[in-house]
């Protein structure tokens, strides 16, 4: 398809959609035989700038575009759910596309943090009805009629006194002529025919039957494939490398030395570029290097636990919050409790392994991948390569789970480097071992926790935390707490607790880390929220009783009611192991309760798991569902089954022979149930993760007496 | 030259006869629904069918497919319409979706040999399958939904 046969029209540019990069844009062909318009490539090549999420063509096809990343949360279905509901499509009737990365036509489409519905839903709404709106006044006008006589629904605009009605191609062109309406008015919830609903995601059937492409799927005309042996040692440097038997193996074009960027330092590796994945890796295996690893600390987990210990009891660290007088409070309680918890490294371990294609060329550099930072990714390689921000251009396929790690740059970032010397398009691809070795990882993190109990109350809590600052990979004060040191804590504690101290003391390795599904929350979680628990013990109450006591604010009570009637908690019987645990994470709460139980002789297992979901105003059940059984079984693997461990600064794991997943037979019943209210949207893709440790030591806690501080423990040593 | 038939179609293919399938049927043969999830029969990405075999390409070797039927998830059913595949579907048991085309592939050749599968021969057949997303408790259910298919499917015929 030339761009010549197409012209292409901005009939919209909503500068009233306040503070935010969102415009609507609508494009349409001059040739009704085109019914591609949504072709990003030949869009970007054209002179108009391209602000859209929702194309229309003459044939009244619509596509819709999905600003952020897919990787497995859902954001294909609930981005075009939300602007179909106010356009006034059916999903079945529309494309949908994935927008490629550029921050003056989408804002933000950094994929992370859980926050594209509850950063963008009410823009995304705005731009649909306008859209509607502009298309209605448009056919209005062409059958002289008064707009109020007139309605949109399924992709047409309907007369409603005559009957007669216009598809939305046929009304585009004037439509585009149109000024945008300044005051729109949104539907009612209650008029919701899409969102609110478990409709289908639109990208199940490409999942199963392989038509879906990932990054690693991605094929070029004359697209060559690179491995790389990288320095197992961060800022460990080549020596010296032997390429003569590589180059011996069939299939094998060319080895070569790069640098490759890891936050502020480089990574030594080199490259075998072939004309297959399998020959890049047989070459590889013949490679003979000669690493300098004199630059490196030589990291081992036990020292880096010790230390955080060592830390944590003699440091008060740098305040990161603090309301009362918690030492005052301490010193003077007549119950107080004074103990460690500790969290493992994590691997993000996403099925997909970390891979990239890019073509360099003399006139662009074009990337395809796994991505979920595209503009990052965009900034960074044109730094890196001295480009201009028109000629790198960032495609996203669909990612084959994310998690965090794939919101980095350094696989964009090798791609680049290769296909710059081989002038070809060239596909990286990280093996399983790559994948687990290389990180960065999710950082372990040690907490101490004391509290007080005075006159029965809960009067003081004072937290600690000792683990690295992803923060201080990219440049934030070292003389600064990490902001995320309270992360997780629910914002009622601090009307109903007096004295509260958070506080963070710093930590660090030479062991990179990066943001791991929920982040902060899925460590402090475990330790706040444990904590809480063993107050409850301390002052004699029951845990959930407790927590109504100490988070009276409306939602929380919802919550816990909820929490109640779904699990039976108030009617547990002997020799059942209850637990519970309730966090904040991206604006949503949620409240999980676990039931354990060991039959004669037998070991423990998990006989189900509910959780209690307020995350306020919400597009897609099902996806909340799928989401939240997800993030239990993420957190059970990183509770109970694996961890990352350091000797002499190497990863110990390798593949899942020793890093070992959760599998089907580990997957405990869970039941999700959604709070109903009026508030804002919050985020769905890791809320559901933190509070399942705790909920689960709690349980087994309740069950046998034995108080867990330290993950990962083994279930079957209970 | 190795001469193997895939989703019907007969291939020559001019590789190393060591070269692991996967590699294979990705990168010669174009055909990206196989996934490679860990190289080392761990996860079961890769899986296909090789004479109605569930095996992992990544370890399978091209020379053992010499003159053998090879079926991936993309010749598992002209229209997506495998009873496994309605019922992945109808169940929405996808997320990240990377996994799948193995999950398919495994729960295809369960169904082959037992049509009333526990939780547990479910359990057992699907314990080499890693769902990174946490989907099993949907697999499970789609297996269940599946079997009742194949079932009716067979009423049917």
């Amino acid at each position: 398809m030339s761009t010549s046969n197409i012209s292409r029209r901005k009939f919209l540019k909503a500068a009233g959609l306040s503070g935010t990069a969102l415009f609507v844009g609508m494009y349409f062909s001059s040739n009704a035989g085109e019914a591609t318009l949504a072709n990003v490539e030949t869009a970007e090549n054209s002179d108009i700038e391209l602000n859209a999420w929702v194309h229309v063509d003459t044939n009244g096809k619509v596509t819709i575009f999905s600003h952020r990343a897919e990787m497995g949360q859902g954001v294909y279905q609930s981005v075009p759910q939300i602007v179909a509901e106010e356009l006034g499509v059916e999903l079945k009737d529309i494309n949908i596309r994935f927008a490629q990365g550029d921050r003056q036509k989408y804002g933000n489409q950094v994929t992370g943090g859980s926050s594209t519905i509850r950063t963008s839903y009410k823009n995304l709404l705005r731009l649909g009805a306008t859209a509607r709106e502009m298309l209605i006044a448009a056919a209005a006008a062409k059958w002289n009629v008064p707009v109020t006589e007139c309605t949109a629904e399924s992709g047409h605009v309907i007369h409603r006194p005559s009957g007669k009605k216009y598809h939305y191609g046929e009304v585009v062109e004037a439509a585009s002529k149109l000024e945008a309406p300044k005051d729109i008015v949104l539907k009612k919830r209650t008029d919701y025919k899409l969102i609110g609903k478990s409709l289908k995601r639109q990208d199940t059937p490409l999942k199963t039957n392989g038509a879906a492409v990932f990054g690693l799927d991605k094929k070029l005309p004359g697209m060559l494939y690179a491995v790389v042996e990288r320095n197992p040692r961060l800022r460990g440097k080549l020596q010296s490398f032997d390429d003569s038997a590589a180059l011996r193996v069939p299939g094998v074009k060319k080895v070569f030395k790069i640098q490759t960027g890891v936050f502020q330092t480089f990574r030594d590796g080199v490259a075998v570029v072939a004309d297959n994945t399998w020959a890049a890796i047989q070459g590889r295996k013949a490679l003979k290097i000669e690493w300098d690893d004199s630059g490196f600390e030589h990291v081992n987990t036990p020292a880096i636990y010790q230390q955080q210990k060592d830390l944590l009891n003699s440091q008060e660290g740098l305040s990161a919050r603090k309301q009362g007088d918690a030492d005052q409070a301490l010193a003077s309680a007549a119950q107080k409790l004074d103990v460690i918890y500790e969290t493992p490294y994590q691997s993000h371990s996403a099925m997909e392994p970390l891979n990239c294609v890019a073509f360099y060329q003399p006139d662009k550099l074009e990337i395809w991948g796994p991505i979920q930072a595209p503009e990052w990714v965009q900034d960074y390689i044109c730094a890196q390569f001295k480009l201009p921000k028109e000629k790198v251009i960032i495609n996203m396929t669909f990612l084959g789970g994310g998690f965090g790690r794939k919101a980095f740059m350094d696989y964009p970032h090798e791609a680049c480097l290769i296909s710059k010397e081989t002038g070809t398009p060239v596909q990286v691809v990280w093996t399983r071992e790559d994948d687990m070795t290389q990180g960065p990882y999710r950082a372990g993190i040690s907490y101490r926790c004391q509290g007080a109990i005075s006159d029965g109350q809960l009067s003081a809590l004072k937290f600690r935390m000792a683990g690295q600052n992803i923060g201080h990979w990219q440049g934030a004060p070292k003389t600064q707490p990490n902001r995320s040191t309270t992360e997780s804590f629910l914002a009622p504690y601090y009307k109903s607790i007096k004295h509260i101290s958070f506080a963070d003391v710093p930590f660090e390795t030479p062991i990179p880390n990066v943001w791991w599904r929920s982040v902060y929350a899925s460590t402090n979680g475990f330790a706040y929220e444990s904590f809480i628990n063993e107050m409850a013990h301390l002052a004699g109450e029951d845990p959930l009783s407790f927590r109504r006591l100490y988070l009276q604010d409306d939602r929380c009570q919802k919550l816990i009611d909820k929490m109640e009637e779904v699990s039976g908690w108030k009617t547990k019987k002997k020799g059942d192991g209850f637990g519970v645990a309730i966090t904040e994470c991206f604006g949503t709460t949620v409240g999980q309760i676990v039931r354990v139980s060991r039959p004669a002789g037998g070991k423990v297992s998990i006989d189900k798991v509910w959780a209690v979901v307020d995350c306020g105003w919400y597009v897609n059940p099902d996806i909340i569902h799928a989401q939240v059984e997800g993030s239990i079984l993420m957190a059970l693997g990183a509770a109970t089954i694996h961890q990352i461990t350091f000797k002499d600064g190497l990863v110990e794991q390798r593949n899942f022979y020793d890093y070992l997943m959760p599998r089907i037979h580990d997957m405990p019943k869970v039941e999700v149930t959604v709070m109903d209210n009026e508030e804002n949207a919050g985020g769905v893709g890791e809320p559901g993760l933190p509070p399942f440790a705790p909920a689960l030591t709690e349980a087994i806690f309740d069950l046998t007496g034995k108080r867990i501080r330290k993950l990962p423990f083994d279930m079957k040593t209970i | 030259m190795t001469t193997i038939t895939i989703n019907g179609n007969q291939q020559q293919i001019d590789a190393d006869p060591n070269m692991p399938l996967l590699w294979v049927i990705r990168d010669l043969l174009g055909l990206t629904g196989t996934k490679y999830g860990c190289g080392v029969a761990q996860c079961g990405a890769c899986v296909v069918h090789l004479n109605g075999d569930a095996v992992r390409s990544c370890v399978t070797r091209l020379s053992r497919a010499e003159g053998q039927q090879i079926v991936t998830i993309e010749g598992l059913s002209k229209n997506n319409d495998h009873p496994v595949q309605l019922a992945w579907n109808e169940e929405s048991v996808p997320q990240c979706g990377y996994c799948h085309s193995g999950q398919i592939m495994s729960a295809a050749v369960l169904l082959r040999e037992n049509s009333n599968p526990s939780d547990a021969d479910i359990d057992a057949a699907m314990a080499g399958n890693i769902c990174r997303c946490g989907t099993y408790q949907r697999i499970r259910k789609a297996i269940r939904l599946a079997a009742e298919l194949q079932r009716k499917e067979g009423t049917n015929k």
